[in-house]
């Protein structure tokens, strides 16, 4: 284990390193020469109205919920979709496959149920129209 | 266990720790879902150290990839900015209920202190096998069949509970 | 060949067989690091002119030709300018998270390739060096969660600058990031069905001793091309920098160097995506037809050569991002949403279904990996392909916001328009 993860350790501050760099060099070498049209916000050149922070669509946080929610069965698909070749055979694996006259049903049918309780959701939130983008 | 373990449990454990303080503490709410991202990534640092490497994988996924989006997203909906008259402290029942929760937090951290029996049970120090991933499927997919199958209801509900929340709004 | 002389191969081919001391292992992870650091920072820096020479060359113009022979220091010249260019900031930004948000969005990006396998092993003296930065056995898992962090970056670019057109293009870069992130998930499932494991050194050797996925799961390849061209934000997905629309989008307000991070994160997703579309669907750097390449013994002219087909593969996938640019217009955005879960989520679902079914027949019949399993896979693809394409040519899925327009209505609507003082002459 100790050095499997090494690399990717060495990577993250070798990348956050640079990125710090970057900034860092740009901030250094720029002349400043603020004014306030120059500082304010960029509105096609006419002057901002209003505030920014508006409150916005509710549909954004229906997408994310969404998302949450399909991610989550994704997460179980990943693992099932590895180990699907176990979950379909009667008999431990000899060398990585199944011998023959023991396939089994189990890993499908396990998953199509999960899956079909999940579609009857995807089903619901398309008839309520959550999906449509108008 | 090792030096490299040792340094590393303590570098992620004392940053997920700061973490979390900083994001109880910190009065801007997108800064402070910032902080329990950082804290998300240190916890999966340390499951990965714990050789529960797919578990690892799967916190940075759900929690600060999917999860904490939510969070910014609901932060942005809810136009709490970075303004700082957000206070959930309100009312004295609210503060005695706090308090009392913090006086069993600080219970449990001392029976853990003081419970130095036997210790938890440190994964081998072994050469890791290709599939990672069986150690967790092969449990979930088989002995756990039923909760997992259960699992769909309740993203199911949760589906249905998003929905009809998102659209009373709407309409 | 019999698939039992494979698998006493592979025990041969194992990367991990002659272990090299952590000393070795660290010095040698450095320095590919700083290799594939350095070859991602100047092939974005290069692909930054690509792209402008292929513009330029689609739209039958010259391009940049200035700066150097042909242009080739155009990159240079603009990195240069991005550091010594002044930097706004605007007064009504957040300034901590306006400052963090370009580095938040190179960080992934520059972290995601680190576990694909770009060549074969290296042997050296001091044993055997694998060509990959991080040969983690969680593979594209590792993928999936950095480039889910990617989001960030965007998100928080577009609501610290406090500017209304940041905060959309922000908002919908994220929502679009995340619709389309669950597609590329469960494109992947299918590919784990025939490889059976998710490093991606046994994908590729699964590829490498069977058929490319591209042949044998052409339509998971399908979803996942889409759905890397809407995680990488491009055309035809570039809707949170939809210039007609949002301007610049969430990075509006960025200029200079922490601009530039953007476009650098763009670029490299872009590099990482077709690599990634390489190793799970084109057989990463395996060369088509020879097992050679695969097996013991190691040489630096076969590792040479595989990084040459790799490199091949993604500067394929490359030009092929550039291309689509200038081909395809832009969606809109209800239709972007439309196809990522009426379309895509659905099609991923059934067609995981399908795959496993398959290969449970395939195991039932008694049917080995090999030539006959990748011919029989190859042919139910294309007829999946070829019923899905004749669903989605019939205009019924990704369709207007207003739904389907009858052939009357249709009529009735350009009369309608005929009449108005605004329409064009000749009508359309």
């Amino acid at each position: 284990m100790s050095r499997t993860y090494l690399p990717v350790l060495l990577l993250m501050g070798f990348v956050v390193f640079n990125a710090i760099l970057m900034i860092g060099l740009s901030h250094l070498t720029m002349r400043s020469r603020p004014t306030p049209v120059k500082q304010s916000a960029y509105e096609s050149g006419i002057p901002a109205l209003g505030e920014a922070r508006e409150r916005f669509s509710v549909k954004f946080y229906m997408v994310a919920m969404l998302f949450i929610i399909f991610d989550i069965e994704t997460v179980f698909l990943i693992p099932w979709g590895a180990y699907f070749r176990n979950l379909s055979c009667a008999v431990p694996l000899t060398n990585g496959l199944c011998p023959s006259g023991q396939v089994s049903m189990f890993g499908l049918v396990e998953m199509l149920v999960f899956m079909a309780i999940l579609i009857v959701g995807l089903v619901y939130v398309w008839k309520k129209g959550a999906l449509q983008w108008d | 266990m090792g030096l490299f373990y040792t340094f590393h449990f303590y570098l992620f454990g004392v940053i997920a720790i700061i973490s979390a303080v900083a994001f109880v503490t910190r009065r801007s709410p997108v800064a402070a879902a910032l902080w329990l991202v950082n804290t998300m990534f240190c916890l999966a640092a340390l499951y990965v150290m714990m050789d529960a490497q797919f578990i690892g994988a799967i916190q940075v996924l759900v929690y600060a990839g999917a999860i904490m989006v939510v969070f910014l997203f609901v932060v942005m909906l809810l136009n709490l900015g970075h303004a700082s008259d957000v206070t959930d402290i309100v009312g004295g029942k609210t503060k005695l209920a706090a308090g009392l929760v913090g006086l069993l937090l600080l219970a449990e951290v001392f029976v853990l202190w003081k419970d130095d029996g036997a210790p938890a049970p440190v994964p081998a120090q072994q050469e890791l096998e290709p599939g990672v991933i069986d150690q967790v499927a092969a449990p979930l997919f088989r002995e756990y069949l039923l909760a997992f199958e259960i699992t769909s209801v309740l993203l199911l509900a949760a589906i249905v509970g998003a929905v009809v929340l998102a659209k009373r709004r709407v309409t | 060949m019999t698939w039992s002389l494979v698998l006493g191969l592979l025990q041969v081919a194992d990367p991990q067989a002659p272990p090299v001391s952590t000393s070795v292992f660290v010095i040698a992870t450095v320095i590919k690091m700083i290799i594939v650091f350095t070859v991602l920072m100047v092939g974005v820096a290069l692909l930054t002119l690509a792209e402008r020479k292929i513009s330029a060359w689609i739209q039958d113009r010259h391009g940049p030709n200035r700066v150097g022979w042909h242009g080739l220091l155009q990159p240079a010249a603009d990195g240069v300018k991005n550091i010594m260019k002044e930097e706004t900031y605007p007064d009504a930004a957040y300034k901590p998270l306006f400052i963090m948000a370009p580095a938040l969005a190179f960080i992934p990006a520059m972290l995601t390739f680190a576990v694909i396998p770009f060549a074969s092993p290296l042997p050296t003296s001091k044993g055997l060096i694998e060509m990959v930065v991080a040969p983690l056995p969680i593979g594209f898992l590792y993928i999936l969660a950095i480039a889910s962090l990617g989001v960030y970056g965007i998100v928080l670019a577009g609501w610290s600058s406090n500017n209304k057109y940041s905060l959309l293009g922000g908002l919908r870069s994220s929502a679009q990031m995340v619709s389309y992130e669950i597609s590329m998930g469960l494109s992947t499932v299918a590919v784990l069905l025939v490889a059976g494991n998710v490093a991606l050194n046994d994908i590729i050797w699964q590829q490498a001793t069977t058929v490319w996925n591209f042949f044998g799961l052409t339509v998971a390849f399908i979803i996942f091309l889409i759905a890397a061209f809407a995680e990488t934000n491009r055309l035809p997905f570039d809707l949170p920098e939809a210039e007609s629309e949002l301007i610049a989008g969430y990075h509006m307000e960025y200029s200079a160097m922490k601009f530039s991070l953007f476009f650098i994160a763009e670029y490299s997703n872009m590099v990482t995506a077709s690599a990634l579309l390489v190793t799970l669907f084109f057989g990463g750097w395996d060369i088509p037809f020879t097992l050679w390449d695969n097996l013991a013994p190691w040489s630096i002219g076969k590792t040479l050569l595989t990084g040459l087909f790799f490199a091949v593969k993604v500067l394929f996938f490359l030009f092929f991002y550039m291309w689509i640019r200038w081909t395809l217009p832009r969606f809109r955005y209800d239709q972007l949403m439309s196809l990522g879960w009426r379309v895509l989520l659905p099609v991923a679902l059934v067609y995981i279904v399908i795959i496993a079914g398959t290969l449970l027949i395939l195991d039932l019949l008694g049917i080995r990996p090999g030539a006959l399993y990748g011919l029989i896979l190859g042919i139910l693809n294309l007829v999946l392909a070829g019923v899905l394409f004749l669903i989605l040519d019939s205009g019924r899925i990704i369709s207007p916001a207003s739904g389907r327009v009858e052939a009357d209505q249709l009529r009735r609507l350009r009369a309608m328009r005929s009449r108005s003082p605004l329409a064009a002459p000749g009508g359309d």
